[in-house]
Formats: C-alpha cells, sequence, structure tokens
C-alpha cells in the first residue's frame, strides 16, 4: 500500500462573521496516498474547493478551520504562517481552475516558473533557468527556452495549464492539488491534461487531489473518489467500485445526470 | 443594483457618514438662514480696521472695517446655495447627455462624447478660469463657468452606466413589450442609475465650492464687495500678518467640503458593489 | 495534436505597440486641434469690445493700432479664415501680448514653463511615494483601524482649499515659525545656475552648486507639500481600490500558494497587477496638479505658468489667460499621451498583442 501524504481527519470550515459563521464543511476525513489520484466530486456549494484550499491555509481571513490535516509529521491547522508559508509549493502545491487568470498576466512565464524555487531550494538564476526549462519540456509545451521570455496570454489554454502544472512541480512537492483543472479549457484539450497529470501522478510519486464537479474527468484519471455533498462525504470509494455499483443514492443521481446515461435509463433528464 | 429605498441603510450610519450629515446640515442651515442673524452687516464698513478676535468681533475685522464672522456667515448663504444649484444644474445637463448616447448609441454617441472629451481634455481650474475671464469676472458668470466644466463627468459616467444596463434582460423585455425609449429609460433605467450619480453629486458639491471659491480667489467670481470666502482669502494675501482674515473663511470651506466629502464616501459604499465593505463570497 | 502552432512560428506581426501608439497620437492630435478651437470660441465670446480686451483700453482707443491689429489677425474675415489665422499665428509663436508684462505672451511662458514643471514633477512623485504606501497599507489592513485613519486623511487632503492651504502654510511656517524659506525659487543670496533644464534643483546639481541645490530644495518643499495634499488624497483612494481588486486576484493566490510572501509579493505581484489603473489615475492627479499651481504658485511667489495665471486673471489680461489656457491644455495632452505610451508599455497583452 502506498504512504499516505497527507491525512485528513474530520475537517470543518465555518466562513462568515465571528457572530453567526456559515458552516460550509462539516466534518469529512480523507488521504491522499503518493502516486494516486484521489478524486473530490460534488456541486457548486458542497465544499469540496473550500476543502482544498483549507490545506494551503488560503480562506478567507474570517474562516475557522477545525480538525486535523497532517502532512507526514507537520500539523497544518494552526501553523503558524511562516513555516506554513514554507510548505506552500515546496511540500505541498496547487494548480487553478482558469490559467489565464492564476498566471500573472505582467510577468514573465520564466519569472512565474524560477521565483518561487529560488526562494525555496536557493537556486540561483542559471540554475533555476535550466530547472524551468526541463520543467517545460516535460509538461510538453513547445519551444521551452524561448517560451520562458513570453507571457501567459501569449499561449493557449491548454498550454497554460501545462505551465501552471511546471509551476507546481517546481520544487518537487509531495501532495499536488488541482482544483477543477480542466473545467475551463476546450473539451479537446481536456483529455491531454488529464493524461498528463496521470503520468506526473506515477512518475514523481506524487499525492494528487483532483477536485472536480465533472465525473467524466474523475472516470478518467481518478484512482479513488470520494463524493460530497453540503459539506460532508457521503460516499467514498475505489473508482471502480463507484462507477459500477454506487451505494448512495446521491452518488446514483450525479451518475444519471452524466451525458449518456440517459441511454441506459431512458428518460430524459 | 438595488433601487434606491427610502429607509436609511445601515452602512450609512459610521462615524464618517454621521460627522458629514451632521456638519453639512449645519452649514446648510447657516446658509439659508444667515441673513436673519447676522450680528453686523457684512458690508458695512464702520467698524475699527484691522482688530484681532474679540467679545465685539468673534473673528476680527478687516482692513475695510467690515466684521468677519458676519462676512463668514454671509459667505455660506452665498457659496453653498450656488454650488448646489450648479451642481443640480451640471448633473441634469450631463445625466442627460450621458443617457442619450448610452441609449441610442452610434452618431449620437459619436457627437456627444466628442464634446466632453474635449471639455475633459482640460483641468478643470484652468478651463473655468478662461471661461470666467471670457465671459467677464461676475460671480454668476463663475456659476456658468463651473458648471461647464462639471457636466462632462456625469455624462461620462451615465453613459457607461446606461450601456451596460441597455443589454439587460428585463430592459429588452421591456423594448419588446412597446416601451417607448423614454419610457424604457425612465422605467427600467433611471433607477438604477440614481445611485452612482447621487454619490458623484454629493461628492461634487465639494468640488463646486473648491472650484467658486478658487475662481473668487482669482478674481474671477465674486466681486468686492460681496462676501465671498475665496475672495476674502485673496484679501489676506494683503494682510499677511491679520491671520484672522485668512483662516476663518478658509476652516469654513474645508469643513463644508469634508462634511460633503464624508457623505459621498459613505454613499459610495452603499452604492458601489466593488468596494464592499466585506467579501465573503466563497465558490464551493 | 490539438494544440495551436507553437509560439515561436507565429508570424512575425507588426509591432502591435506602434499601431497602438499611432492611434493614440491621431486622437491627441485632434484634441490639440480641439483645444485651440475650445481657446479660439472663447476668445470671440468675450462680451463688449473683445478688441479692448486684447489691446487694453488705451491702446484700443488709438485707430490705427486697431486697424493694425484687425488686419494682422484677420478680424474681418469669416470666422473660418479667422481661425485659420489664429492657427497659423499660434505656430509661428505669436500669442498675442500680455497686457500686465507688455510682453509678447509666448515669452512669458517659456519662462514659466520650466518654475511649474519642477513644482509639479516634485509633488507628482512625493504623492506618488505617499499616496502608494498609504492605500497600500489602508488595502492590506482594510476594515481595520488603520484603513478607516488612511481614508480620513485621504478625504481630509480632498477637502483642504489649496490657496487657502498654500496662504496659511507660507504664514505658518515661514512668517511664524521661520524654518520654511522664503517666497521664490531660490534665496536672494543665491544666483540661479546656469541653464541647462530649467529646473535649479537639476541645473544646480550638474553644476556642482551644493549649497545651492539645498537651497533650491528648501525651497521647493512647501510648495510641494501644498500641492501634493489633493493628489495624494485622490491617489490614496484609487490605489486602496485598485489593491484591494487585485489581492482578490486569482494570481495573488496563486502566488501565495507558491509560498511567496513580503516585497516580492507586493511589489512584483500585487503592485505590478495595480500598475495599469494607478497609471491612469496618475494623468488624472496631473491635471488637478496643473489646476492647482494656478492657486498656489502665487502665494509662494513661485515664477511659473500658475503665478502667471494669477496675474493675468486678477488684471484681466486675456491674452495672458488664454495663453495659459492653452498651454497648460497643450501639457495636459502630453501628459495624457505619455499615460497612454506607458499603458502600452506597461500591458504586455498591449505591447506584443
Amino acid at each position: 500500500m502506498s504512504d499516505v501524504a497527507l491525512s485528513i481527519r474530520d475537517l470543518t470550515i465555518a466562513i462568515g462573521d465571528r457572530k453567526a459563521p456559515k458552516q460550509i464543511v462539516g466534518g469529512i476525513s480523507l488521504d491522499l496516498r503518493a502516486g494516486r489520484i484521489q478524486g473530490l466530486a460534488g456541486e457548486s456549494g458542497s465544499g469540496k474547493t473550500v476543502s482544498s484550499l483549507a490545506v494551503l491555509g488560503l480562506l478567507p481571513a474570517n474562516a475557522v478551520v477545525g480538525g486535523s490535516m497532517r502532512l507526514g509529521e507537520t500539523e497544518l491547522i494552526g501553523l503558524p504562517l511562516r513555516e506554513l508559508r514554507a510548505i506552500r509549493g515546496r511540500r505541498v502545491a496547487m494548480i487553478f481552475q482558469d490559467p489565464s487568470s492564476s498566471l500573472h498576466p505582467q510577468i514573465r512565464v520564466g519569472a512565474q516558473l524560477t521565483d518561487h524555487v529560488r526562494r525555496h531550494l536557493g537556486y540561483d538564476k542559471k540554475k533555476a533557468r535550466a530547472h524551468a526549462i526541463e520543467l517545460l519540456e516535460r509538461v510538453q509545451v513547445p519551444g521551452a527556452e524561448e517560451a520562458l521570455s513570453r507571457y501567459p496570454h501569449q499561449f493557449s489554454g491548454g498550454q497554460r495549464q501545462r505551465i501552471a502544472i511546471a509551476i507546481a512541480l517546481a520544487c518537487d512537492p509531495d501532495v499536488l492539488l488541482a482544483d477543477e483543472p480542466t473545467t475551463a479549457l476546450d473539451v479537446t484539450v481536456q483529455a491531454g491534461i488529464l493524461q498528463l497529470l496521470r503520468d506526473l501522478a506515477i512518475e514523481r510519486r506524487l499525492a494528487v487531489l483532483l477536485v472536480t464537479h465533472d465525473l467524466g474527468v474523475m472516470s478518467a484519471i481518478a484512482d479513488d473518489v470520494a463524493v460530497m455533498r453540503f459539506g460532508r462525504i457521503v460516499e467514498a470509494a475505489s473508482r471502480e467500485q463507484l462507477f459500477t455499483a454506487p451505494q448512495h443514492e446521491y452518488t446514483r443521481e450525479l451518475l444519471a445526470a452524466l451525458p449518456g446515461a440517459q441511454g441506459a435509463k431512458g428518460e430524459p433528464t | 443594483m438595488r433601487f434606491l429605498t427610502l429607509r436609511v441603510p445601515k452602512a450609512w450610519v459610521t462615524p464618517l457618514g454621521v460627522t458629514g450629515t451632521v456638519i453639512a446640515a449645519i452649514w446648510i442651515f447657516v446658509a439659508f438662514t444667515a441673513p436673519l442673524y447676522l450680528p453686523y452687516d457684512p458690508l458695512a464698513q464702520d467698524l475699527p480696521r484691522l482688530q484681532e478676535p474679540g467679545i465685539d468681533t468673534l473673528m476680527g475685522t478687516d482692513a475695510l472695517g467690515r466684521d468677519m464672522f458676519s462676512r463668514l456667515l454671509s459667505g455660506a448663504s452665498v457659496t453653498i446655495p450656488l454650488a448646489m444649484l450648479l451642481v443640480a444644474v451640471s448633473m441634469l445637463f450631463g445625466t442627460v447627455v450621458g443617457a442619450i448616447a448610452g441609449f441610442f448609441g452610434k452618431w449620437f454617441d459619436e457627437v456627444l462624447m466628442r464634446f466632453t472629451d474635449l471639455v475633459m481634455a482640460f483641468p478643470t481650474v484652468i478651463l473655468a478660469m478662461v471661461i470666467a475671464a471670457s465671459l467677464g469676472p461676475s460671480l454668476w458668470n463663475a456659476v456658468i463657468a463651473a458648471v461647464v466644466v462639471s457636466w462632462p463627468q456625469y455624462a461620462r459616467m451615465t453613459r457607461s452606466l446606461v450601456l451596460s444596463l441597455r443589454t439587460q434582460n428585463y430592459v429588452t423585455a421591456g423594448r419588446l413589450l412597446g416601451f417607448s425609449p423614454a419610457k424604457s429609460l425612465r422605467v427600467d433605467i433611471a433607477p438604477n442609475i440614481v445611485g452612482p450619480i447621487l454619490v458623484l453629486a454629493t461628492l461634487d458639491i465639494g468640488t463646486a465650492i473648491l472650484l467658486l471659491s478658487g475662481l473668487s480667489f482669482l478674481g474671477l467670481g465674486a466681486q468686492p464687495p460681496t462676501a465671498e470666502w475665496g475672495s476674502m482669502i485673496s484679501a489676506a494675501m494683503q494682510n499677511f500678518d491679520s491671520w484672522w482674515i485668512g483662516v476663518f473663511p478658509g476652516l469654513a470651506i474645508l469643513t463644508v467640503v469634508m462634511a460633503f466629502n464624508f457623505i459621498g464616501d459613505s454613499l459610495r459604499d452603499i452604492f458601489d458593489p466593488t468596494s464592499a465593505l466585506s467579501r465573503t463570497e466563497v465558490n464551493a | 495534436m490539438g494544440e495551436t502552432t507553437p509560439v515561436a512560428r507565429r508570424y512575425p506581426a507588426r509591432s502591435p505597440l506602434a499601431g497602438y501608439l499611432l492611434r493614440r497620437l491621431g486622437t491627441s492630435i485632434l484634441l490639440l486641434f480641439g483645444v485651440t478651437i475650445v481657446t479660439f470660441a472663447l476668445t470671440n465670446l468675450v462680451p463688449g469690445n473683445p478688441i479692448a480686451a486684447a489691446l487694453g483700453e488705451g491702446a484700443a482707443s488709438n485707430p490705427a493700432t486697431v486697424a493694425a491689429y484687425v488686419e494682422k489677425y484677420g478680424l474681418d474675415q469669416p470666422l473660418p479664415v479667422q481661425y485659420a489665422t489664429y492657427v497659423g499665428n499660434l505656430f509661428q509663436g505669436d500669442m498675442g501680448t500680455s497686457l500686465h508684462t507688455r510682453q509678447p505672451v509666448t515669452e512669458d511662458l517659456l519662462k514659466a514653463v520650466p518654475a511649474t514643471v519642477e513644482v509639479a514633477l516634485g509633488s507628482i512623485v512625493v504623492s506618488l511615494a505617499v499616496g502608494v504606501a498609504l492605500g497600500s497599507i489602508a488595502a492590506y489592513r482594510r476594515g481595520r483601524i488603520s484603513d478607516q485613519v488612511v481614508r480620513v486623511i485621504s478625504l481630509v487632503g480632498l477637502s483642504v482649499p489649496t490657496f487657502w492651504m498654500a496662504l496659511t502654510s507660507f504664514n505658518l511656517f515661514f512668517l511664524q515659525l521661520g524654518i520654511a524659506p522664503g517666497s521664490g525659487r531660490l534665496s536672494p543670496i543665491y544666483a540661479p545656475p546656469p541653464h541647462v533644464t530649467g529646473l535649479y534643483t537639476v541645473d544646480t546639481l550638474l553644476a556642482g552648486q551644493w549649497e545651492s541645490f539645498v537651497d533650491a530644495m528648501a525651497h521647493l518643499m512647501l510648495p510641494v507639500f501644498v500641492l501634493s495634499l489633493f493628489t495624494i488624497g485622490l491617489l490614496t483612494r484609487f490605489v486602496r481600490t485598485s489593491v484591494l481588486e487585485v489581492l482578490d486576484a486569482d494570481y495573488v493566490r496563486a502566488g501565495r500558494a507558491k509560498g511567496l510572501s513580503g516585497p516580492r509579493m507586493l511589489f512584483g505581484y500585487v503592485l505590478r497587477g495595480a500598475s495599469l489603473p494607478i497609471l491612469t489615475i496618475v494623468g488624472l492627479a496631473f491635471g488637478a496638479l496643473l489646476s492647482g499651481t494656478v492657486l498656489v504658485e502665487a502665494v509662494f511667489a513661485w515664477p511659473g505658468l500658475g503665478t502667471y495665471a494669477y496675474e493675468s486673471s486678477t488684471s484681466l489680461d486675456l491674452p495672458g489667460i488664454m495663453g495659459v489656457g492653452l498651454v497648460v491644455g497643450v501639457i495636459y495632452l502630453v501628459i495624457n499621451f505619455i499615460v497612454d505610451m506607458l499603458y502600452g508599455v506597461l500591458d504586455p497583452r498591449v505591447r506584443l498583442g
């Protein structure tokens, strides 16, 4: 059995003013294992994205987080900011939904690939640059060397997400959090990104958390899937189990809503 | 966007908003009632000259023997009503121009916006100065000059608001139901423009007061012997030692303008979504 | 394949920046003519006798002078021709004769421009530094006491009548407290430096006149301080709003997720992201500054456009007033064009297409 890189236990998240905080996540537990992709599925409002943001402490200031998130020996909840910053991008990395807004439009790609590397790993300019080229080649962005001096808007959507993945991998993290990584991309491009994520997970023994509402995406690459609803996990199983024999009624509803599912049931949605 | 409600929105009841409203209310009251209780005739030159502030004359007297306190109060009744009038006129004119440009578009838009751009190509005081000088120095000409330089900002704002509202579903629905452009503007668009325009107008009252007193300071607005804050400060240039001649009118301007700016800023918090006081939206 | 053609193999397009700048230049030139039309229209708007306004009562009673004036400016021709003559004269640098200095307006203005440029530049630098600092602090500490304090400071700055502040601070700091130097650009014991840029601070440095430099800087302080109050108020507000927006942006969150923080984050990510809207406000702030000089310079006897405008308006020197209006209009136009240019340079999407 692979090692558990990140262990989440009874995570609760409440957001809002101090007197009446709204509970978004009501206690979820998950394990992220090296080399395996853990899917976290659910509709908008289910609390899945918030959960992924909580890992790196990226929630708004008025969020109250409870429970436990252990990264190896380190408890992330309540970790002082200075130490959290040392972990961000270094041991746990994150990619976001829309690469056109999560890459800084006014900074060259090369700089965005190397600024955190130089901070975390102390590389000098030359080494960082060589490292960046290697990364771009691994994520299959063509013309890696010229790409370094270009800006994000000069790339296509799929290429931008690859760049974002390269940035996430730069410091060789143990955990990768992917929040809706393909939702903003063209359908034709999604498969390539997903395949890349899968290959990288295996190759680098990455523990991946894949957050998405799209069960089709989930079925493509997730090893295990947890379904969230109203801030709780209603069902968690391996991919085969979930898609062939869903236990919970909500899971069955979600699966039924997939395009193509109507054919089997013979009912319009 | 919210419709304008009659209840005082909670966001107004901030220290800033309340302070501003109180001070502005006092000044407006003074402006409209001052002539009833002036201690001395603001134009009479029969007091001892250049007296320091004392019991008889709370703010001293100027070089011609006039009571500064009376002149200050009188100045309020000159500047404040005129400023409010000026803003009302600019707002009306500018909003109409902007609405036409935004709603009907094309040709109207091009021509009307060129005029707007032309006026905005000059720094305000400079253009107002040039206009007031051309028309001849008088308080009314200064007001006209101020209106000319003030209306474009309303036009621009209204135009962009109308442009963004024009494509909303309920506006299109109205047109399909047979609303005339006038009715569409009045019923669907106007209520949603009132807020931001009102914010602009409130802040603009302060600007108008600064502009009018500035023009008077330059000799282009109120003419002697009218008691106007700006020209009183100008007189202080000749009497550097008598600090009371310049300090009090300036403080008057400062407090009035501050009051309106405080109010306008608080209003902005209510009506402008981008300056929302708290952002706790979460996309789960 | 799926992906678009690799970046390196795209056709090298004609520089989009050049296209952008050319369009902006075109608009600016059109506005330039617009500005001349406005001043021309206003000179013709003068009620009463426009010729008396231009020549002064005395000269206007002399038929020969009047006739010469009419011929020179084509006043007996139809309006479009008059305008053409007007523009033609402008190109030759003729803006009439000032009534209060009896010199050609153009000469007066040329002498006055550097002084105003010096105080305006000083003011914009100070305003930017303070405004960005305060606005950023307010944004980072949104909702807390420091935010409220900054907000009040900014509102007060916007409310102060500049001419009064000039008078009061001159009175207070120079006459009463004696800590600020007197009026003018230099103390009487120093001679102006050899003319290179017209900016005394720069020229004294270039000439190695260290004491003069210090004196010139000292004289610059109070006018710059007074002038900056309004623009600091303006900038603080807008910087706060822009920074707030940027702090919410995805790329800032992504930057945090990478472990970035501190100056790298603030300057490299946040302020850079806010740089474009801030640049726009700087352009507007310059307009406010130019307006402000009219109200401030005279108090400090600062021999710039502002004092000239003040003297012209108090003596109803119409050619002088028109000249100032035109020149300031042009300066403002140039500033806005420079802002547009910088916009194109700072935003890679415009620069590279």
